[in-house]
């Protein structure tokens, strides 16, 4: 008898395995290999996985040479947006003598609508705390401090449990392996800036001042938290450590790109049928993210753009969609990888408003310390405003990209340096978008609502006057069994009454 | 955002000032810790006042304006007390157009506080808000959640009389 049969289902309603369908097939967990497989408040499940081993490795078989040649020769990069050589990095702050050192774990996660480092720390934090451990061997570090953004409660609990769970087998504090090797780590929790993302700034927060970044050089290296040499990298980054230390460089470089190697998680969401975290071989092409991991574009809508790197990053238009995803070939195209957000819009979306949304951002979490970022992505953001409002001139359009790069050029920090980046991008790859708005007056999206009517088609009214009681601010009004009409001045476009009506007789044009 | 520092009383309890002062103990050795010692005084007070910062400042020895511009800095940090009564204006478009605006003037003025701030015997606190999804009743505003649709100007004073008049 077969399995079927037994359970009464037919063989094409076959219970497809996690691995075979098309969210999973495509995709290879690394960084994520743990997470939702062990309980993450249980030490002894993550050693059963190999926890540790890496550690003990590092310690007993391997000089910090040899892990940092390791980590250098796997090809990993930071996963915190810059993309920088890892190995690199920490042979830099190796490289310096000093009579402390620091390891740094970024957990401050600022993109909104990114949380791979959430599920990182809550799903496998010994991984994180494993990583830091190797990074102080290698970097000649005794001291490690996770800056976790307080919005994560769940992740600086677990974090914290397992750094006491670390301690109690003498994985952390001193002497671990029974060698003269002496970690410590600290948990340092954000209070709502998303500047302190950004390193520097990061390191001023630790130090418990307001989070304003430095000018650079020196960089963390030479001096960096408590101007101490300081390796700091971000969690999906350590995330990747222990496996690569554990398998071996070729493990990791033999998956992803020439020059962008390993898996990347993106955090997928916005008009896409999946949405969720996928981690895939870097040079994994847009188009099978979306179209076969993410299951197309619902509500038979048309893909339009992606916005990769959230306010740092930039926009993928349709026809880009073949490019793959890695740091160089995104760069080409004026978009980053970023710290991995990836929100897709359809055709109802206006790049325009979302570059304008992007801005807003930036603007509120400036933290004013330099000009060109404070008052200048303030100047732009009033130009798209006026653009958004039909009041824009195509100077206005001249002003604003003249503007995006002196805001660029002359930041302080990284904030203020890739600000600019979602107009920019957009004006490059939706030049035609902006000029509608400009000269004909017109949102091709119907979303820039001082350019967009609400109309009633009276072929369509049947006069029920439904609408004209849904409507917020009285703007609907006719006599019953004849066509009803809006008066514009009074209309807010809250769209209430397109909803309402159920004849499909009013729509935004 | 700007933030103010709050004008009302103070009402810390001797409890409460044991509490931080048990925290201040812990960290004073290591003043990079001063944000979490600020973090655990928000936890115990509900926000940072003038004399809750002076004790962080004095017990941690940092200057009170370095206290007072890490408060400033955070958006996490509140330096004005929510009220007994926290009254909530909708400001999004369709409140707005339909004159929202007034009637937060108007609470503003019959409380004898502005936007973010808390009355003096903590009972009223009045913020803006955006949309809550209530657009038909519009203009719109809440108390502690309770939901006030289509109010004019001159509806204000008879809805707050029921929460000034209220038992404490
Ligand atoms: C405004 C701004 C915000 C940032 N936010 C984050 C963040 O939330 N998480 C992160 O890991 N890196 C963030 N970064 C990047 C960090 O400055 C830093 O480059 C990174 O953490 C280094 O780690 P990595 O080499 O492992 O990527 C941000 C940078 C800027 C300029
Ligand atoms: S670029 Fe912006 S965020 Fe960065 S230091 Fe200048 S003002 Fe602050
Ligand atoms: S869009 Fe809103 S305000 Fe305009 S007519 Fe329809 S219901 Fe009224
Ligand atoms: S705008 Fe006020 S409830 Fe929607």
């Amino acid at each position: 008898m077969s399995l079927d049969n037994v359970c009464g289902c037919s063989a094409a309603e076959e219970i497809i395995p996690l691995n075979k369908t098309n969210f999973y097939k495509k995709q290879r967990r690394v960084a994520l290999r743990n997470c939702g497989v062990i309980d993450p408040e249980n030490i002894d499940e993550y050693i059963a996985v190999d926890g540790y081993r890496a550690l003990a490795k590092s310690l007993t078989e391997l000089t910090p040479q040899d892990v940092i040649k390791i980590v250098s020769d796997s090809g990993l990069r930071g996963r915190g947006g810059g993309g920088f050589p890892t190995g690199r990095k920490w042979s830099f702050t190796a490289a310096n003598q000093a009579d402390q050192k620091y390891v740094v774990c970024n957990a401050d996660e600022g993109d909104p609508g990114a949380f791979m480092d959430r599920s990182v720390l809550e799903g496998d934090p010994h991984c994180i705390v494993e990583a830091m451990a190797i990074c102080g061997y290698a970097t000649g570090a005794s001291e490690g401090y996770v800056y976790v953004r307080a919005e994560y409660p769940i992740a600086v609990k677990r974090l914290e449990k397992a750094i006491e769970d670390a301690k109690a087998y003498g994985l952390l504090g001193d002497n671990i392996f029974g060698t003269d090797f002496c970690f410590n780590l600290h948990v340092r929790l954000g209070a709502g800036a998303f500047v302190c993302g950004e390193e520097t700034a990061l390191m001023t927060s630790i130090e418990g001042n307001r989070g304003e970044p430095r000018p650079r050089p020196p960089y963390p290296a030479v001096s960096g938290l408590f101007a101490k040499p300081t390796t700091e990298n971000n969690v999906e980054t350590f995330a990747n450590i222990p496996q690569i230390v554990l398998n071996g460089p070729e493990f990791f470089n033999t998956i992803g790109t020439e020059t962008s190697k390993g898996t990347k998680v993106f955090a997928l969401g916005g008009k896409i049928t999946n949405t969720g975290l996928v981690e895939i071989p870097m040079g994994t092409t847009l188009r099978e993210i979306v179209e076969d991991i993410g299951g197309g574009i619902p509500n038979g809508r048309k893909f339009k753009a992606a916005q990769t790197g959230g306010p740092s990053g930039g926009c993928i238009p349709e026809a880009h969609l073949d490019t793959p995803m890695d740091y160089d070939s995104l760069l080409k195209i004026g978009a980053m990888v970023g710290s991995g957000g990836l929100i897709i819009m359809d055709d109802t979306s206006c790049m325009v408003d979302i570059a304008k949304f992007f801005l807003k951002f930036t603007v509120d979490e400036s933290c004013g310390k330099c000009t060109p970022c404070r008052v200048g992505t303030r100047r732009l953001l009033e130009i798209l405003e006026k653009i958004t409002d039909g009041k824009g001139t195509m100077e206005d359009l001249d002003t604003m990209e003249a503007l995006c790069y002196y805001i660029k050029d002359n930041s302080l920090c990284g904030l203020g340096q890739t600000a600019p980046n979602p107009v920019l991008s957009s004006y490059r790859h939706f030049k035609e978008e902006y000029i509608a708005h400009v000269r004909d007056k017109k949102c091709p999206a119907g979303v820039c609502k001082n350019l967009v009517q609400i109309t009633i088609d009276p072929d369509k009214c049947k006069g029920c006057s439904l609408c004209s009681r849904k409507c917020p601010v009285g703007a609907i009004s006719g006599e019953i069994k004849k066509p009803f009409v809006i008066d514009q001045s009074k209309c807010i476009k809250c769209g209430v009454c397109i909803d309402t009506c159920k004849f499909g007789a009013i729509s935004r044009k | 955002m700007q933030k103010k520092i709050s004008k009302i009383p103070f009402k810390g309890t001797p409890e409460q000032e044991a509490q931080l002062k048990a925290v201040i103990a812990e960290c004073k050795d290591d003043k990079s810790r001063l944000m979490h010692v600020m973090q655990k005084a928000q936890d115990i007070y509900g926000y940072l006042p003038y004399e809750v910062q002076v004790m962080i400042a004095e017990g941690m020895d940092v200057p009170l304006e370095k206290v007072y511009g890490v408060s400033t800095f955070y958006a996490q940090f509140a330096l004005s007390p929510k009220g007994k009564y926290n009254v909530s204006v909708c400001l999004g478009t369709a409140c707005y157009v339909k004159g929202s605006q007034d009637v937060l003037e108007r609470i503003c003025s019959e409380l004898g506080i502005n936007e973010g701030e808390c009355s003096a015997d903590g009972k009223f606190s009045i913020e803006a808000c955006r949309c809550i999804g209530a657009c038909g009743l519009a203009p719109v505003f809440t108390v502690n959640g309770e939901v006030y649709g289509k109010v004019t100007p001159d509806d204000v004073p008879g809805i707050l009389a029921k929460y000034k008049n209220a038992e404490d």
